[in-house]
């Protein structure tokens, strides 16, 4: 099961990457929720994928007997898709505010804080 | 049901049983102090008239709840609390030593001096959107990285950070600051997600996420696990987030178009939770995969020195030459931790901490030109030094200072780093310290003639200012550039207080006892 999770989130990688590589921000932005899904995968292929063994200690017992489905990358993800949801939430807004107020997509149009052209500083006293 | 009952009362196994010491709050009482701060001047949005009023005690009870973090670890050694009682590794450690708490007094200092500039720097409007409860949660978030002993944990701090930074940035929502943000946030967003890459690889490599048992782990597994991949991962992340070069290129965009405080408050903190974690990860956990990186490390970190203070020299507004003045003092710190020898480590230490004072003081000097001369550019700012000797001779403080010239702050950690670079025979690094110091001075020195020392190059020049200077404005610098001078005249205490530092990341037996005290006895 490993082999083809770690493929799916080499998969997702190269989309993420390719989709960061364009111009435009929407592209960047689509780029930037799949990249967070590969992480999530990532962390949760890293920690061991185990079939329907919940890890509950039995009643007689004060530590696990055999080998169960590990809790804790769950939590991991669980927190990083918050995080994630949250960014890409702020994100959109921002392309969005970004777009109205620049009248652009483009980040190669975007100069507004750095212009081309700025003026150079004085030479002499 | 007579083994169950017992299994249940051994609790033991997995609590810390004994209750923690009470002077061991400090350890999670900053970062717990900045929420619930936060929190209640979120309430308090639309009461900005009282916002600077809590905000302000606030920070100053912060900066003295980390002095005495910082004191408290200096009499008694690293400190180290596990949330939840669960015994580490399963329970999520706050584990401070040395480094942390000095960064951590060092970042409120700042905060504090931020708090103070913003009372006149950000307006009504300003507030309403949320300064001072962004203020607060930022430092939550810086103070909670400085704090962790945990790199998930870590992680999770640096994204409150990030998204506090956000909200900072965009303040007020301007054109610039829309334009500079995208560029902010898509960037720090892939760093951030390098960083969750290489956490995950960590986790599934070690098993445990706690900085502790990773530093005993790491000589374990150093013969079978690709640990080089998951340092240079976690290098790049770390880079990205301290601007180093080649990926840099977010900070100059994005440094001058929020509010003055804003970018002082950035240039001072954000940068150096970067270089934190590198020297916390690269330092202290994975030495030898740092000693193989070094090479590496020394190239980006001379060209991020001279690359950067070129791109000082060439820019005519005043905010945008000291966003490259910020990224030049991150080479110098990266140029520490290729080093990696004590004297190298402690010079990284020492630089960033002078680099959080001076680059927010040097941003409020800006403000305050500006308010003063009414312009931030170079070609028609001028005539400073005659309407205000006081404010002109303070700034020329800081020029030295950054700079690197004695008797300030700046200089003592670039002395340790130019010999520790000349012992070992690398005087190509120390040739770049050297020569971007040279060239700070001429950028900080053009800068002081023009803008200070030259007389007011149009007539009306004055008029245009925002009246006059408020008093905030004027502590909040003075209190820096103190700082800046006393630790520049008096350097032994916090030259050894940086020794200590390195030391303990060097050798992380001390770090490791204080988490696992049973375990390192037996």
């Amino acid at each position: 099961m490993e082999p083809i999770l770690a493929m799916l989130v080499g998969a997702l990688f190269t989309v993420a990457i390719y989709l960061f590589l364009s111009k435009h921000v929407i592209r960047i932005l689509m780029g930037a929720a799949i990249l967070g899904n590969a992480v999530n995968l990532l962390i949760f292929t890293a920690g061991r994928v185990t079939r329907e063994v919940p890890p509950i200690i039995p009643g007689d017992a004060d530590a696990l007997t055999g080998a169960a489905a590990n809790p804790l990358p769950q939590a991991l993800i669980l927190t990083a898709i918050v995080i994630s949801f949250s960014f890409f939430a702020f994100l959109l807004v921002l392309g969005y505010r970004a777009f109205q107020e620049l009248e652009t997509d483009s980040s190669d149009d975007m100069r507004v804080a750095e212009p081309v052209g700025d003026k150079t500083p004085p030479a002499g006293y | 049901m007579a083994g169950k009952s017992e299994a249940l009362q051994d609790l033991s196994v997995a609590y810390v049983m004994q209750p923690v010491a009470a002077a061991d709050w400090l350890i999670i009482a900053p970062v717990i102090w900045c929420i619930l701060v936060g929190a209640l001047l979120l309430m308090l949005r639309k009461r900005t008239d009282l916002q600077p009023l809590i905000a302000i005690p606030a920070l100053a009870l912060l900066v003295l709840m980390t002095l005495g973090l910082l004191v408290h670890v200096f009499q008694s050694g690293t400190l180290s609390m596990t949330m939840g009682r669960w015994l580490p590794p399963f329970g999520i450690s706050f584990t401070v030593d040395l480094l942390g708490a000095f960064f951590a007094a060092t970042s409120a200092l700042v905060a504090l001096g931020a708090g103070i500039y913003g009372r006149s720097d950000v307006d009504d409007t300003g507030r309403r959107y949320g300064f001072y409860p962004f203020l607060m949660l930022i430092m939550a978030g810086i103070l909670g990285a400085f704090l962790t002993g945990d790199i998930f944990n870590l992680y999770v701090w640096f994204e409150v950070l990030l998204i506090s930074s956000f909200g900072l940035l965009v303040l007020g929502s301007e054109r610039k600051q829309l334009d500079g943000a995208v560029k902010y946030a898509f960037l720090n967003l892939i760093a951030t997600t390098l960083f969750l890459v290489a956490t995950g690889y960590l986790y599934g490599l070690f098993g445990t996420l706690n900085m502790a048992d990773i530093a005993i782990r790491a000589s374990e597994l150093r013969g079978t696990a690709p640990l080089m991949t998951l340092v240079t991962l976690f290098l790049l992340a770390f880079a990205m987030k301290a601007a180093a070069f080649p990926v840099n290129f977010w900070l100059p965009a994005s440094y001058h178009t929020p509010r003055l405080v804003v970018s002082a408050l950035f240039a001072g903190l954000l940068t150096k939770v970067g270089i934190y974690a590198l020297l916390r990860i690269l330092g202290m956990l994975f030495p030898f995969e740092r000693e193989e990186l070094s090479f590496l490390i020394a190239i980006a970190a001379a060209l991020t020195m001279i690359l950067g203070v070129m791109g000082a020299l060439a820019q005519n507004d005043i905010r945008r030459s000291l966003g490259f003045l910020v990224i030049s003092g991150i080479g110098v710190m990266m140029a520490g931790l290729a080093l990696g020898s004590p004297a190298g480590l402690s010079g990284a230490i020492l630089y960033a901490a002078h680099s959080m004072v001076v680059m927010t003081a040097l941003y409020f000097a800006a403000g305050v030109a500006a308010r003063l001369g009414g312009s931030f550019e170079l070609t028609s700012a001028g005539g400073l030094y005659a309407k205000n000797a006081a404010i002109a001779a303070m700034t020329l403080m800081l020029f030295l200072s950054v700079a690197g010239l004695p008797p300030f702050s700046g200089f003592w950690p670039k002395i340790m780093l130019v010999k520790a670079s000349l012992d070992i025979g690398a005087w190509w690094l120390a040739g770049s310290i050297l020569v971007t110091g040279l060239l700070t001075t001429i950028t900080v020195g053009r800068i002081w003639a023009l803008a200070y020392w030259r007389p007011a190059v149009h007539e009306d020049q004055g008029a245009a200012a925002l009246g006059p200077l408020p008093a905030g404005a004027t502590i909040a610098l003075a209190g820096l550039v103190a700082i800046t001078v006393a630790a520049g005249v008096w350097p032994e205490p916090v030259m050894a207080l940086a020794q200590d530092a390195a030391r303990g990341l060097l050798d992380p037996s001390a770090y490791v006892l204080s988490v696992f005290p049973v375990e390192a006895s037996q």
